[in-house]
């Protein structure tokens, strides 16, 4: 299955180009212009890696990672940053940003990023699913609680 | 610093005279307004008293000769009307007469009688003077005219000076006879001269020529007002008037004037002025003196107060100056900082499109279509050369992002020295390269520092790195000393390079400033060292000569926490 990712970012020439690389790499990618779009998706379908650029018009990408948390507090985050808003960076990993990228970024080092982040999540998923089954194993009725 | 322009200096100087002026002006002048009034009025009391002083005393010699003079008289009178001319004529009765006189006052020499024609007619007395012919005397002439006469001082028939006292008797037949009598002058004198007042007072007496009646005690002559200049003076026959003379030696005289019998003679009462008011004289120079002394005192306290004044003022204004150009240059640094950091920016943003779309066409240029191109290798090498330049932009973008941040990295205690032996270490191998051999001095005992370690390795890098490139590949020596100055840690960093030169001196530490060729410096080390030093509160200065070579010298606060803000 594809990693499932969505690109937010107020350039819209870089998050095309971003994208479409992306995509060359087997990346299923969506991509948002700014913050309200970005959250739209994010509560319409489930993204594993959500990258988001720290410095956008409108809402910024550290209010965007606030408000995704509260929505899908499993769906990880990747700060895209320029030099100066480091700090906003290290602010949006304190909110559970799993990292963050200096911009322009090499592709391979995005690369890899989105795959340990990935894991990171796939991890946690999984261990999600081994609680559910280990609950439905113990107490089959509650299935139907839900 | 700059050399001190003459305008300056002429200027202080100008100040300084202002000073010294206006400050002996505000001491002197009430000082000099109430001494000259305390010291006109104090004359003017001084004088008056002194001239009172002068008046009572003639006033009262004048009233003691005067009757002095008229019982003289009244004796004479008196023999006159109490004995007839018989009896008068008789010499033994005059005689005795005469003693009973001589008893009371021992001022009558003789006694003799005159008749009309001038002839001696009875005498008593010392001299034989019965035959005596006074027809021809100014007295007798005189005497024959009035009921009485006091004459002159005159030498007279025996040649000694004497007065005498005339008083006019008719007998039974109507015949004028002269009753006259010698007064003893060496007595008459002892009156006046027995006057004296302080060291150059003493009194004579004149007559209306000018005549002296009693001894002066001086030779007449130098100065000597005529006696008409007495007399115009005189407006009354009991007044006592005042004449101040000046002699030719400058010396001043007051005389006190005051007429004697019947306006006929004048007692001159005469003393040196010098004399008369040494008391006043004396405050006066004591005045004069103090004031002097007060004068010199004022100009000298003046005039230091004035130096020093003056000197604190320059002082505070080269500090103003120099502390008014340190603003503006940090003004200047750091909007040009947050200019730069504004267009890093927004450059960063359109150099990572670029990145991404070379990025993009490398990754499609990997699809086989592309692979039979002849130009494949010449597009790859041209998109990595985008992506190469494309990465210096960014190093570009974030030095001067570096340069204008302003959060402070994590600070620690740090040794200099070691860190400096680090970036010593760091770069050795460049430095050999280029033959240049780096030297350190270091203070062995150098206190800890507070500061971010990473700072001042970039600051330490940057100043070893710009040392290296200034010697370049002809080689040379780096020297790296430390010390301690004012509670400040320096950090000298000399190089034997090619020097700045000097109208770039000024311009070193703005970012983008470089001499080096395009694409060699950012022109961004020395403007970051700047910000991270002025940071720390501490500074960064360079000293050049071209040729010779450069040295930059960074003074970092010990006590770092107690300057910031």
């Amino acid at each position: 299955m594809n990693i499932r990712i969505l690109l937010v970012d107020d350039e819209e020439s870089f998050v095309d180009t971003l994208a479409e690389r992306l995509r060359n790499r087997d990346f299923h990618v969506t991509t948002a212009l700014n913050g309200e779009d970005a959250l739209e998706k994010v509560k319409e379908y489930n993204f594993d890696v959500v990258v988001i650029d720290v410095l956008m018009p409108g809402l910024s990408g550290v209010e965007v990672l606030r408000e995704m948390k509260k929505i899908k507090p499993l769906t990880e985050a990747i700060m895209l940053t320029g030099h100066a808003t480091v700090e906003t960076a290290i602010e949006g990993m304190k909110l559970g940003a799993y990292d963050y990228l200096m911009k322009p970024c090499d592709i391979d080092v995005l690369v890899e990023k989105i795959n340990k982040t990935y894991e990171r999540k796939a991890g946690q998923d999984e261990r999600i699913r081994n609680a559910l089954a280990e609950r439905l194993s113990t107490s089959p009725m509650s299935v139907l609680e839900e | 610093m700059k050399a001190k322009p003459d305008k300056d200096h002429r200027y202080y100087r100008a100040l300084m005279r202002k000073i010294v002026v206006l400050m002996i002006c505000i001491s002197i002048i009430p000082f000099v307004s109430i001494g000259g009034v305390t010291i006109y009025y104090y004359t003017q009391s001084s004088k008056d008293n002194t001239i009172v002083y002068l008046e009572s005393i003639v006033n009262k010699h004048k009233i003691y000769i005067d009757n002095f003079l008229n019982e003289k008289l009244a004796d004479i009178q008196t023999l006159s009307d109490s004995l007839t001319i018989e009896e008068l004529l008789d010499d033994s009765l005059l005689q005795k007469r005469l003693e009973i006189l001589q008893k009371r006052y021992r001022d009558f020499v003789d006694l003799g009688i005159v008749d009309k024609r001038g002839y001696q007619q009875a005498y008593a007395g010392p001299f034989k003077l019965e035959d005596a012919r006074y027809s021809d005397s100014d007295w007798f002439r005189k005497a024959m005219k009035q009921d009485f006469f006091v004459s002159d001082v005159f030498l007279g028939l025996r040649g000694l000076p004497h007065f005498i006292i005339a008083i006019n008797k008719r007998d039974d037949e109507g015949k004028v006879w002269i009753i006259r009598s010698t007064i003893d002058i060496e007595r008459f004198t002892s009156l006046v001269e027995n006057i004296t007042i302080g060291k150059t007072g003493h009194a004579f007496i004149l007559n209306r020529n000018g005549d002296f009646q009693t001894k002066p005690r001086f030779r007449r002559g130098e100065n000597f007002p005529s006696v008409n200049e007495f007399i115009n003076k005189l407006s009354s026959s009991t007044e006592v008037s005042i004449i101040e003379n000046k002699k030719k030696s400058g010396q001043r005289v007051i005389y006190a004037i005051s007429y004697l019998k019947d306006e006929k003679w004048l007692l001159v009462c005469q003393q040196d002025s010098a004399d008369a008011f040494s008391s006043l004289y004396y405050v006066r120079r004591l005045v004069v003196l103090i004031s002097f002394v007060s004068f010199f005192s004022v100009l000298i306290i003046s005039f230091f107060l004035a130096k020093r004044l003056v000197g604190r003022m320059e002082t505070a204004d080269l500090e103003r100056a120099k502390m008014h150009e340190q603003v503006i240059e940090t003004g200047k640094l750091a909007s040009i900082g947050e200019l730069a950091a504004g267009i890093a920016h927004e450059v960063n943003n359109p150099v990572a499109i670029m990145v991404e779309e070379a990025g993009w066409i490398e990754d499609l240029l990997e699809e086989e279509e592309f692979h039979k191109s002849d130009n494949l290798d010449e597009f790859k090498r041209a998109l990595k050369q985008v992506r190469a330049q494309g990465a210096r932009c960014k190093q570009i973008t974030h030095k001067l992002l570096s340069f204008a941040r302003k959060t402070h990295s994590q600070l620690s205690d740090l040794q200099l020295n070691e860190l400096i032996e680090e970036v010593v270490g760091l770069c050795q191998r460049t430095a050999r390269y280029s033959n240049i051999k780096i030297e350190t001095e270091l203070h062995s005992c150098l206190p800890a520092i507070t500061a971010s370690p990473s700072e001042i390795q970039q600051v330490l890098l940057n100043l070893v790195n710009n040392a290296i490139d200034a010697i370049g590949k002809k080689g040379g020596t780096v020297k790296i000393s430390t010390g301690m100055d004012n509670r400040c840690a320096v950090i000298d960093v000399s190089d034997t390079g090619c020097g700045i030169h000097e109208a770039y001196v000024q311009r070193i530490f703005d970012p983008f400033f470089t001499t080096k060729p395009v694409g060699k410096g950012t022109g961004l080390g020395l403007s970051i060292c700047y910000g991270i030093i002025d940071k720390m509160g501490g500074s960064i200065s360079v000293n050049s000569a071209v040729g010779k070579g450069t040295t930059f010298h960074v003074q970092i606060p010990i006590s770092q926490r107690e300057n910031k803000v």
